[in-house]
């Protein structure tokens, strides 16, 4: 097959995972192989409950996989000692006893990294963002949008080498989750970050993605994997709605979204 | 600034309705405010009146001005600052040992399930049992002094309150503990970032239950083993038919009662309005 130049950044190689309850073994992942190279924007579909959120919560090292294994830089993930791992969850989950400044700088402080430089960084991001004035504001002040971007630089700070964004929309109505698919995939695209985000949503994942893969039914296995590319300059998801390739690739991941249906 | 400023704007652009709706809540509130401190001075006079009617015996029922007078003879010789002082001082001293003792175990409790899971019948037999029913033991074991009486005032409150501490921190989301351990924390991060601060408003509506069964706990003590407090002063009045003690150290109480909750009330408002 071909050679790709891309350096991989992160592996997943045969990943099982099950459930275990006192009613019994659900087999959430089976054989689960891919590679998400550095700089892509990977979108993972799947039918709902297929075992997405799983997976991510495999990679992000919250649970161990049963076999198989999951390379972050051709190095295990319990390998490495400091973070690289960002999480965006699918509600912003903003604490309300905290400021929006708190907020950000959470995880540096459980890190116990509020060093000058961070905290710099941390600054510039939000006064990029729009954030800064919100400093000392209580986060049900913010906008849903800017709710969305809060939890997105409180990851950002860190620095992560991949981030993972667990459905970051579904808590938004269709409009505001529109404009904000558009802004959160830009800071992303700005700051050169790889991404993979988890969505039952077909059009955000064709909008939005460098590769698509498609995840069968529980147990979830990789039913395809679709490069997406569009003849557009200056790509954003909202443009790429309007690109005349967007319904092929729609119908094509729906046709093989479609094959996985359970026989009923 | 700008709350203000649009609350201004908005007190001049009302609507004649919008006014007749305010006035009328405005008016509500006053029925409701003016109708509370007359059925005080109702129940009063009716009471003063009965007495000195002979309606009743004034002995054994006593009245508000014998109250009034027992309290300023009490005032003046100073005892009552005593007895007053001991049961405040008691109140006070065994509400914080529960607040502390409770966080303490519910933390405890939420840091182990296992032991969560062994305590969990031990504790709900200790909370449904009549706490009265501990006082003479306490008294035996402990000996007549001030400290079986905070004891006391504690064994009231403190088990429900382990149980509603931890079932209050066991209710905090899964998917914020969870954005916990993503950004690198541990579980001792979830408990003092999450757990600890996502439950002081349930925290505070314990203790405002908690202030209340304390002072319970210090009167049924003092029943039994005090020299002075107010519990003591209406055990010591009823043996020697002094009903007016009995019954001004009731209003006391009431008094103290209120207090101490409004306290706690102000301490609430005041965490509602930092938030």
């Amino acid at each position: 097959m071909e050679v790709s130049d891309k350096v991989s950044l992160l592996e997943c190689k045969h990943v099982n995972y099950s459930y275990h309850t006192m009613s019994g073994e659900t087999h959430a992942l089976s054989d689960v192989s891919f590679q998400v190279n550095d700089g892509e924007f990977t979108v993972i579909v799947g039918p709902s409950g297929c075992g997405k959120s799983t997976l991510l919560s495999l990679i992000c090292s919250l649970n161990e996989p049963e076999s198989g294994s999951i390379l972050l830089n051709g190095r295990s993930l319990s390998a490495h000692t400091d973070f690289h791992i960002g999480y965006m969850p699918q509600k912003d989950q903003l604490f309300e006893w905290r400021n929006v400044y708190g907020n950000i700088t959470l995880g540096l402080e459980i890190q116990r990294r509020l060093s000058k430089e961070n905290l710099e960084f941390t600054e510039k991001l939000m006064r990029e963002y729009g954030l800064w004035d919100f400093r000392h504001v209580k986060p049900s002040q913010l906008s849903g949008g800017m709710r969305q971007r809060a939890a997105l630089i409180r990851t950002l700070v860190l620095r992560p080498s991949l981030l993972l964004l667990d459905e970051p929309f579904s808590a938004l109505d269709y409009q505001t989750r529109l404009t904000v698919s558009d802004d959160i995939y830009r800071i992303i695209k700005r700051e050169h970050k790889t991404a993979i985000l988890v969505t039952h949503d077909l059009a955000e994942a064709v909008s939005m993605a460098d590769t698509v893969i498609v995840l069968s039914n529980r147990p979830a296995t990789v039913a395809a994997k679709v490069p997406v590319h569009f003849s557009i300059e200056e790509r954003t998801p909202m443009k790429s709605r309007n690109a005349p390739e967007f319904k092929e690739y729609f119908n094509m991941i729906w046709k093989e979204l479609n094959t996985y249906v359970p026989e009923t | 600034m700008s709350l203000k400023h649009r609350k201004a704007l908005a007190a001049e652009s009302i609507s004649v309705k919008q006014k007749a709706y305010l006035n009328a809540r405005l008016r509500h509130k006053r029925f409701v405010q003016i109708s509370r401190v007359l059925l005080l001075l109702f129940f009063l006079g009716l009471w003063e009146t009965a007495v000195r009617q002979k309606w009743i015996d004034g002995f054994i029922f006593s009245s508000p001005s014998r109250i009034f007078n027992t309290f300023l003879t009490m005032l003046k010789d100073g005892t009552i600052f005593e007895h007053v002082g001991a049961t405040l001082f008691e109140t006070v001293a065994s509400f914080f040992l529960v607040v502390i003792c409770g966080l303490f175990f519910a933390v405890l409790l939420w840091c182990s399930e296992k032991l969560s899971e062994i305590m969990e019948p031990y504790l709900v037999v200790l909370n449904s049992l009549p706490k009265s029913a501990l006082a003479p033991l306490l008294i035996v074991w402990l000996g007549a002094n001030r400290s079986t009486i905070i004891v006391a005032g504690m064994s009231v409150a403190i088990f429900g309150t382990i149980l509603n501490l931890y079932t209050g921190f066991r209710e905090v989301s899964k998917d914020k503990m969870k954005l916990i351990y993503t950004l690198g924390g541990s579980r001792y991060h979830v408990l003092t970032k999450v757990v600890l601060p996502s439950t002081v408003p349930a925290t505070i509506s314990i203790m405002k239950v908690n202030i209340g069964l304390c002072l319970v706990g210090v009167v049924i003590g003092e029943f039994i083993g005090a020299r002075c407090g107010l519990g003591y002063l209406i055990i010591y009045g009823s043996q020697v038919f002094k009903l007016d003690w009995v019954l001004m150290s009731i209003v006391i109480l009431c008094i103290i009662a209120m207090g101490l909750y409004g306290l706690i009330g102000v301490v609430e408002k005041w965490y509602q309005k930092r938030i």
